[in-house]
């Protein structure tokens, strides 16, 4: 600090001069305009994030009706409509969560409860945060070269799922073991007091009393993974699709792929699709969002270890 | 009994070693397409060349136009992302009433959850036609600026909240002893909090930037197509991401030289990125240590 405030000697007060008074003042003063400028600030981001729903809302909500919904692709704007796109996102939705789920949940229950300390776990963390920094477009790549090509599964339903379950495995993992992190260990000790194995401990015990956490980041994996567009366009998936996928060999769109297939468009009356695509993306997220804070927030409530 | 247990803690492990592949799978991928690319293409001309025109009859195969579109939104991004989130962080964690904080972080945190696309939207309708109306005749339908704004946004949350968290972690007692040799709230804010919390504070920006760089949809929207080599924020570009969306929408046939060029620009991508997030692993544990 640069004031040279007199220091004080035995009992004493320190002497306030008139200047060092009116720096105090000053200080004040740039404390509380620096306050209001921080509200401000902050008031920025929360009206930035109005404006990007209202300017969705004000150019989609016309457009979104039944006939929207439940019409296929088509060259006319009027015409077309996100039927092959939802269904599309409802498939991966459902292949991604029936890999991903047990996969991570699993793998999450090992570094928790099974790996020690050893050189092999510490890997194995190390790989895993990672994982999480890589970008979605690389998981693409990797998608289109093993699932897409190698594997000769080609721009399926189920080479997409694949590629999102690899690409939402570890923030399903890091949330299992933050799940089961905060299960008490008494509550294992008991359970092995009573003769209980290891797994009978965790399967009858650690597991239900973390189910409400394991759920909510499984719910949140799965939403970031409706929302993923570029890591589909690299295994090949189409922007126009004439039918719904029937199983998962099918070729696909998803929603975010036909919103942005609609953006790309000069016509206005595209971006008007896209909005109104749009709106029914964001409601899947922001639904799938509450449930997730609406569990982590009544399981916080209600068990006190 | 016994034999079941053994059999549950393989599967488990297993499970767990799947990530270990999934790793060694990008590795491989992406250095197997990248050696064959390198067959054809040297790695000087790569790193030097000027200019990128593999879907071109005149091919030329430098990686630097890509590179300059990618930091030029992501500085962009940072200039308005770091210091919105520092502000907000600072306000958050010091200023603002409990009732407040409860209220707006949750509310900050949508724009995280938000899809890209969605936000690639959102500059190409909107912020790009404000910016034209702004400076008229300058900006082009396609440009750096708007969607390195837009993205500036998305990774703001990220910011705030991390760099939040470094100052709530800052111990109590140094706060108090600012306090009580009659510093204002600003003063300890700038002298005792933000250097105690810088190295989790820089962990924040160094995230920021990994996820800005590795970014696709807003810029594939909004930024262009055109690979250039220039700092002019106001003009088409084309990003090392929106390259590969380029290339795999169009109809590259399997094994030529272009369908090689994606995977050594994800190359690049996946080591500029790793190395960024060790980064911020190694400032993170520096910072854990310091304050326990």
């Amino acid at each position: 600090m640069e004031e040279t405030l007199e220091k004080p000697v035995g009992n004493k007060k320190p002497k306030m001069t008139f200047e060092s008074k009116g720096r105090t003042v000053y200080y004040q003063m740039q404390d509380r305009i620096f306050k209001y400028f921080a509200l401000a600030a902050t008031s920025l981001g929360l009206i930035v994030l109005v404006l990007l729903l209202y300017s969705v809302f004000e150019n989609g909500f016309g457009r979104l009706d039944w006939d929207f919904i439940t019409s296929l692709p088509s060259k006319r704007a009027s015409k077309a409509g996100i039927y092959t796109a939802w269904t599309g996102t409802l498939w991966i939705m459902f292949l991604t969560t029936i890999i991903a789920f047990p996969i991570g949940v699993s793998a999450g229950i090992y570094l928790e409860e099974y790996s020690s300390r050893n050189r092999m776990a510490n890997l194995i963390e190390i790989n895993i945060a990672n994982l999480a920094g890589v970008p979605s477009i690389i998981y693409g790549l990797l998608g289109l070269e093993v699932f897409a090509r190698f594997l000769n599964l080609g721009a399926s339903v189920l080479t997409g799922s694949l590629t999102l379950a690899l690409l939402i495995l570890p923030i399903i993992i890091v949330s299992t073991r933050e799940a089961i992190k905060t299960v008490p260990y008494t509550l294992r000790e008991a359970s092995f007091a009573l003769g209980a194995s290891k797994w009978q401990t965790i399967w009858n015990q650690v597991l239900p009393a973390s189910v409400p956490g394991i759920i909510t980041g499984v719910i949140l994996a799965i939403s970031r993974a409706i929302g993923e567009t570029a890591p589909l366009i690299v295994i090949g998936a189409l922007t126009y699709v004439p039918f719904a996928p029937t199983s998962p060999m099918d070729e696909f769109t998803v929603m975010p792929i036909q919103i942005f297939n609609w953006v790309s468009r000069p016509q206005k009356a595209f971006a008007e699709n896209a909005a109104a695509a749009i709106i029914v993306l964001l409601s899947i997220t922001f639904v799938m969002n509450a449930i997730a804070v609406y569990l982590r927030h009544r399981s916080q409530k209600k068990v006190k270890w | 009994m016994r034999k079941g247990e053994k059999i549950i803690e393989a599967f488990l492990f297993g499970c767990s070693a799947l990530t270990l592949l999934t790793t060694a799978g990008i590795i491989l991928v992406l250095s197997f397409e990248t050696i064959g690319f390198f067959k054809d293409v040297s790695l000087i001309e790569f790193l030097t060349d000027t200019e990128w025109t593999p879907l071109f009859s005149n091919k030329r195969f430098g990686i630097m136009p890509l590179l300059a579109g990618t930091f030029l939104v992501t500085a962009i991004s940072l200039v308005v992302a770091v210091p919105l989130g520092l502000v907000i962080a600072i306000y958050l964690s010091e200023y603002a009433p409990g009732w407040f904080r409860e209220i707006v972080k949750p509310v900050l945190e949508i724009l995280a959850a938000i899809p890209t696309v969605v936000y690639g939207f959102f500059a190409l309708v909107y912020v790009t036609p404000w910016l034209q109306a702004l400076f008229p005749d300058q900006v082009g339908g396609f440009n750096a600026l708007s969607p390195g704004i837009v993205m500036g946004i998305m990774i703001l949350p990220l910011i705030s909240s991390l760099s939040e968290d470094a100052l709530y972690a800052v111990p109590k007692s140094l706060k108090e002893a600012s306090f009580a040799m009659g510093a204002t709230k600003l003063q300890t804010v700038r002298q005792v909090l933000i250097p105690a919390a810088f190295s989790g504070i820089s962990v924040s920006i160094v995230l920021a930037l990994s996820r800005a760089i590795g970014e696709t949809m807003i810029v594939a929207i909004a930024a262009g197509q055109q690979p250039r080599l220039t700092a002019n924020p106001l003009v088409p570009i084309e990003t090392a991401t929106t390259y590969i969306v380029q290339v795999t929408m169009g109809d590259v046939p399997y094994d030529s030289l272009e369908y090689k060029t994606i995977f050594a620009v994800g190359m690049t991508l996946f080591i500029i990125t790793l190395v960024l997030n060790n980064i911020s692993f190694w400032l993170k544990k520096r910072y854990t240590q310091a304050y326990r």
